[in-house]
């Protein structure tokens, strides 16, 4: 049934492309995204079913979404951008946006509605939160732990990262202020709504830092989402953060004994940003591709390939098992009421404003 | 060069002029056939290199983002004395009105916001706020301007925002390189940044400790290693010599990737450790992710470019010299620290400022094997381009590593000299 | 300390002894690393370290499956002919310029000399990430950031320094009465230098060429900020594969390099015994 739709649903699309390949379109599409198991996931969900319908595009990956905002900038200043389309945090998308350095888009003409005509829009609902950005995921960065090394009792809570008693060695956290000064305010006793007002002060930072200072000694410090599933993996640290859907392939891909802690994980959202100024045939092509890989059934199909929900709510129905493991992928979801039970919803607005602040107290506490 | 050549006269040359000016006229004509050939290089080098250096420079003073995009504000502000304790009047509300909609048009506020957010923390969300709205300014009817503005955000009210903008209006700033220095404007001129805020200084201190650490190791490898191969017989010392050339050759991220495997926890040292018994398997040894791992990663990368220049020297040093001291009656030790350690001091003083140079501006090897503790300035500029996005802090950054750098350079040159730098 | 005489009393000997295992420790230091990647890039496990059926060499414990996986795998192989394409150029831009320049360097009137040799030299000691930093910003200005020409022009600024090192060392004992010779016999100076001083320094050049060549095949700091995706050259994926997945393949990669490395040093010290042999035989 649902290869009849897929295959209904892209035969729709290629006569779709077809009227706009009237005018001309690029045959080359360089993509940015974030590398390893995510960016494998949109290859898979709608990039390659893309090329397959368009045998003469020709894709580049560029993995710098890291790096979006600067590269993004520099190229904005040379006026050259080489960029097609760009895989961003929403946070980024927002900078982007404000910059000019993103196209503003308008979302019920340029993308598909859902099957059952709801508008993208509504069917993004709020996860639209800023007008250059197309959502594709919800993703949520939490902790991942050792099952062999934490005896009978596994953590339940955020703040056992905090307990070196019960859980002695060596944990892994991102090297950024971001989610750490809230993960330890909260262990520290502050009340989930006044995190941010108790952070926008001297002593609200001190006193996070001074949690913070309690597991110092035993912090590894990461940069880049592969490392906390390798440092697990290896068994260099017993516990550590990571984005949800890394751990999911370490667990269930790879067998790893390796166990989710679903509390005050941390939630962000994911998505396309257009860079402001292409030319017309480029463009066009980019809103082609555009429209394909965020419609509901191609959102849908990424879910099964890693544990990321799918920003469409018409999609969530369609989440299946998983491409290759055959598990139900639904529980694997940040997004599942099993999981969400008790999670963080980081302030874009309230970091943009801090974040160089901050960063400097971060790292000046990070040198000491 | 043949009328040169060819001249035999004592006053005249051949063709009749006199041979002073006709050498005169050769010699100029040499120097600009030399400088013919140098400059197709010196052009190259001027735009592909010190130009793109110079724009960095300019970059780390650079402040034109603020009189460009609030021009009526600057202007107006300039009439107004920030310790006055009250908020600018009404004109300058209107200015900065105008200029907030121009920005919004052209999608500059939020740049202008981050430029100035650098010096007061939270100005970034006060234009962002307001620039939404200033797209919808009449102003013509809008005003008064005070209220709007303050209405839309209470920034507006803040003395602090209009000091900052005031402060850091004109075209060029020293506030990069007072931040590089830990240091800030505050209301009574430069001052040191509160204690939790500093960072660049310790970071710049522990990247010379660090560098010096290093050059300290590979001067007391290098040295018997060096005098080993310059006392062989060529034939073996030139086989040994591939033990270092190798090194030398082989990629960077190669060795740095060994030690990488070397150095984990799981790693082959330990592994090797954990086996033989001298560690517990629980208690594996900490050498990778600090500054241990970066100065033994460090060391093994810059051994050869210490042992070559000692090499070199010594090679040039006739044993006769030891075996005359130890003749005349000097001890082992005594020949050796008063006969052939102060031949090999120029050395040892190439070797160093090279090893030195080199090492204070790694970047690849410290981010990967150095953790937090083991990183160095080159690494936090780097995070300014990529990640914070504070150019003109990584500029300024830079300026400084630079500087530093230069200064080493112009030793160099005068103890070494910058012809006598050998390959291989 | 080649031999110990005979007359060596005990203390001697036993200091002699000590130094050589000194000597040896530090030899085993400086190559070890690198021996050690080798045989871990045959592992037919995904580990870095020896596993158990390596260490008693059953063959079973030894594959190919990391070489298979860098020469089936797009990105590497990508990320090869990145390399491939972009090192020979750079090469050939500072090797003809560096050469020109190196010459015009070792004429006897040359004013500003050491001006002129310092802002040559300076791309070599400047660290990379400030050249790095300002050719991103710079590059970015004038359209070259993220183009081929961009990394090659970037690549072949800092291989220039070696250029003019090597060929004005083998400059430095050039016999100036040879092309003075040649003028003599008639040979204008486009032939002295193809026929009498290119021969003669061509040792240097070659050496130089290699040294920039490697500069260019090695370098990672500034490709990764004035480069973009369609650059990524080898080290560029390799830093990328450190910082994230250490993946095997990552020794397969480091030992195909150090095989690489062991050819282009053979021929470098081949070259410069016989620009040594060379330079000895001609007069003067």
């Amino acid at each position: 049934m649902k290869l009849v739709k897929t295959l209904l649903a892209s035969s729709a699309l290629t006569v779709a492309a077809g009227a706009v390949s009237a005018q001309d379109m690029a045959n080359e599409l360089t993509l940015v995204s974030w590398g390893g198991a995510y960016q494998a996931s949109q290859v898979k969900a709608y990039v390659e079913p893309y090329l397959e319908m368009h045998p003469e595009v020709s894709v580049t990956w560029d993995e710098s979404s890291a790096e979006a905002v600067a590269k993004l900038r520099a190229m904005n200043e040379a006026g050259n951008v080489t960029w097609d389309l760009v895989d961003a945090v929403a946070s980024d998308s927002m900078r982007l946006c404000d910059e000019g350095l993103a196209e503003e888009l308008n979302h019920d003409e340029i993308l598909a509605a859902a099957p059952d005509g709801t508008s993208a829009t509504e069917d993004f609902g709020e996860l639209l939160v800023s007008d250059c950005f197309v959502p594709q995921i919800v993703y949520s960065t939490t902790f991942g732990y050792r099952t062999d090394m934490v005896g009978d009792t596994p953590p339940s809570s955020v703040c056992d990262i905090f307990d070196l008693e019960t859980y002695p060695g060596k944990r892994a956290l991102q090297k950024r202020p971001i989610d750490n000064m809230e993960w330890a305010l909260y262990c520290d006793g502050v009340d989930k709504d006044a995190l941010y007002d108790t952070l926008g002060t001297d002593e609200g930072v001190e006193r996070a830092l001074a949690k913070l200072d309690t597991i110092k000694d035993q912090v590894v410090w990461w940069t880049a989402g592969a490392e906390t599933p390798q440092l697990l993996a290896d068994g260099e640290v017993v516990m550590g953060s990571t984005f949800n859907g890394r751990l999911f392939s370490a667990i269930a891909e790879q067998n790893q004994p390796i166990g989710m802690l679903w509390d005050m994980q941390s939630f962000d959202l994911d998505g396309w940003v257009v860079p402001a100024g292409l030319p017309a045939d480029r463009h066009a092509r980019v809103m082609d591709f555009l429209k394909f890989a965020t419609d509901t059934q191609r959102l849908a199909d990424q879910a099964a390939y890693i544990s990321y929900g799918p920003a469409r709510a018409s999609s969530a129905p369609l989440v299946g098992l998983h491409a290759e493991l055959g598990i139900e992928m639904a529980p694997h979801m940040p997004t599942d009421p099993a999981n969400a039970g008790n999670v963080h919803v980081y302030d874009y607005e309230w970091w943009a404003d801090n974040r160089d602040d901050l960063n400097a107290k971060f790292e000046a506490w990070l040198a000491k | 060069m043949s009328d040169m050549t060819d001249t035999s006269g004592p006053v005249l040359a051949a063709d009749g002029t006199p041979l002073k000016r006709s050498l005169a006229k050769a010699l100029r004509r040499q120097k600009l056939r030399a400088l013919m050939l140098i400059a197709p290089l010196l052009l190259f080098i001027l735009v592909s290199f010190i130009l793109p250096i110079g724009d960095m420079l300019y970059r780390s003073v650079e402040n034109k983002i603020v009189v460009n995009t609030l021009p009526r504000s600057v202007e107006a502000l300039s009439g107004w004395d920030a310790d006055s304790g009250e908020l600018p009047d009404e004109a300058v509300f209107a200015a900065m009105a105008a200029d907030l909609k121009e920005a919004y048009e052209a999608r500059a506020h939020t740049r202008v916001g981050s430029r100035l957010n650098y010096e007061y923390p939270g100005i970034s969300s006060v234009f962002r706020k307001s620039g939404r709205s200033a797209g919808r300014f009449d102003l013509e009817s809008g005003g008064p301007w005070k209220d709007v503005l303050i209405d839309l955000d209470d920034g507006w009210a803040d003395q602090g925002v209009w000091r900052t903008i005031q402060t850091y209006s004109p075209p060029v700033t020293s506030g990069y390189f007072l931040n590089a220095v830990d240091m800030r404007v505050g209301p009574d001129g430069a001052e040191m940044r509160p204690e939790a805020e500093r960072i660049y200084m310790n970071l710049l201190v522990r990247t010379l400790w660090m560098s010096l650490l290093i050059t300290f190791s590979c001067i007391v490898l290098a040295y018997p290693v060096a005098w080993l191969l310059a006392n062989l017989p060529t034939r073996q010392a030139n086989l040994l010599m591939i033990l270092v050339l190798l090194p030398f050759w082989t990629s960077l991220l190669v060795r740095t990737s060994a030690w990488k495997i070397l150095l984990q926890q799981q790693g082959v040292i330990n592994d090797i450790l954990v086996w033989v018994g001298l560690v517990d398997d629980n208690a594996r040894l900490i050498i990778i992710n600090n500054q241990f791992g970066t100065i033994v990663a460090m060391t093994h990368i810059l051994l050869p470019f210490m042992i070559l220049p000692m090499y070199s020297v010594m090679q040039t040093i006739p044993p006769s010299y030891l075996r005359a001291a130890k003749s005349l009656g000097a001890t082992e030790w005594t020949a050796f620290w008063r006969v052939y350690f102060p031949q090999t001091i120029p050395g040892i003083g190439a070797g160093s400022i090279l090893v030195f140079i080199l090492a204070i501006g790694y970047y690849i090897t410290p981010a990967l094997v150095g953790g937090t503790k083991g990183t160095f300035i080159s690494n936090q500029i780097a995070f300014h381009i990529s990640t914070s996005l504070n150019w003109g802090l990584a500029s300024a950054l830079g300026a400084i590593l630079l500087a530093v750098v230069l200064v080493l350079y112009w030793a160099y040159d005068k103890i070494v000299g910058i012809d006598n730098v050998k390959l291989g | 300390m080649a031999k110990l005489p005979p007359y060596a009393t005990t203390g001697q000997r036993i200091w002699h002894y000590t130094f050589l295992v000194i000597c040896g420790l530090i030899f085993f230091f400086l190559i070890a690393p690198i021996a050690v990647v080798i045989p871990l890039s045959f592992n037919s496990q995904n580990f870095f370290t020896f596993t158990k059926e390596m260490l008693s060499l059953d063959p079973d414990g030894y594959s190919l499956k990391h070489y298979r996986d860098f020469f089936s795998n797009p990105d590497w192989q990508n990320a090869m002919w990145n390399s491939i394409k972009i090192a020979p150029v750079a090469t050939v831009i500072s090797v003809s310029l560096g050469t020109l320049a190196a010459i015009g360097l070792s004429q006897p009137h040359v004013p500003a000399r050491r001006a002129i040799m310092a802002i040559l030299i300076s791309p070599m000691i400047v660290p990379l990430i400030i050249s790095a930093a300002g050719m991103y910003f710079f590059y970015s200005k004038i359209n070259l950031a993220g183009t081929y020409w961009g990394v090659v022009l970037a690549h072949a600024a800092l291989g220039i320094p070696f250029v003019i090192i090597t060929v004005t060392a083998t400059l430095v004992g050039f016999d100036r009465s040879l092309t003075r010779a040649a003028a003599n016999m008639g040979a204008d100076p486009v032939t002295t230098f193809f026929r009498v001083q290119m021969p003669l320094i061509l040792p240097g050049v070659i050496s130089g060429a290699l040294f920039a060549f490697i500069t260019s095949f090695d370098e990672v700091v500034v490709v990764i900020f004035v480069g973009s995706a369609k650059q990524q050259t080898l080290p560029w994926q390799m830093f990328t594969g450190l910082r994230e997945q250490i993946s095997p393949t990552i020794l397969a990669v480091a030992t195909i390099l150090v095989a690489v490395s062991i050819v282009l040093l053979t021929i470098v010290e081949l070259l410069r015994r016989r620009s040594e042999r060379l330079r000895g035989m001609s007069p003067g």
